[in-house]
């Protein structure tokens, strides 16, 4: 049921078109990962609003398919 | 409101700080709940904890009643905090500290 990093980072991309998306394979298992997402459209959201965002572009995944995802948000300088 | 709803909303309107966790402060089942443990107790606050783990209806309710798809999950005096990564950007950026204290919840024995 594990995701390739390659697929979490497409879906953040496509939901979030100017993120800069770094995914880290934590465990080196495929299955454990930090997600680090940088995008203008965190602007003036609250940290919830901010990964809500990410889970969103998830579509759903979050908490079943994908469960060791750790997920850090900043905005761009 | 279903009844998991309501049993829901009365852990978290009877409860200054609630953790939502798979498993128990002593023995966390999951590693995302053992750092949310170790962050409150960091903090050296008072804490209810809640295993979803024992309770199916807890497990799947609390994910519709905070809209957030992951558990541990923080509330405090009411209001959803977030999961543990939002818990550690909060703690290293003295943010969690800060809210505990203002909200004035009670210190952990």
């Amino acid at each position: 049921m594990a995701m390739a990093a390659s697929e979490i980072a497409a879906l953040i991309e496509a939901a979030l078109p100017d993120a800069r998306v770094t995914i880290e394979d934590l465990a080196g298992d495929g299955n454990h990962y930090r997600a680090l997402v940088a995008s203008a459209a965190f602007a003036g959201k609250s940290r919830v609003q901010q990964h809500k965002m990410v889970y969103d572009a998830l579509g759903g995944r979050m908490g079943g398919e994908l469960h060791a995802l750790q997920v850090v948000t900043s905005v761009p300088n | 409101m279903t009844d998991t709803n309501q049993r829901i909303s009365d852990i978290v309107s009877n409860n200054d700080v609630v953790l939502f966790m798979k498993g128990t402060p002593l023995f966390p089942q999951c590693g995302f709940s053992s750092r949310a443990v170790a962050i409150l107790d960091h903090c050296g606050v008072a804490y209810e904890s809640v295993d979803v783990l024992q309770d199916m209806e807890i497990r799947q309710g609390i994910k519709a009643f905070s809209d957030w798809p992951t558990i541990p999950q923080l509330y405090v005096k009411g209001e959803f905090v977030g999961g543990s990564d939002i818990m550690m950007e909060m703690y290293e950026a003295g943010e969690l500290q800060a809210l505990l204290q203002e909200k004035q919840v009670a210190r952990a024995e």
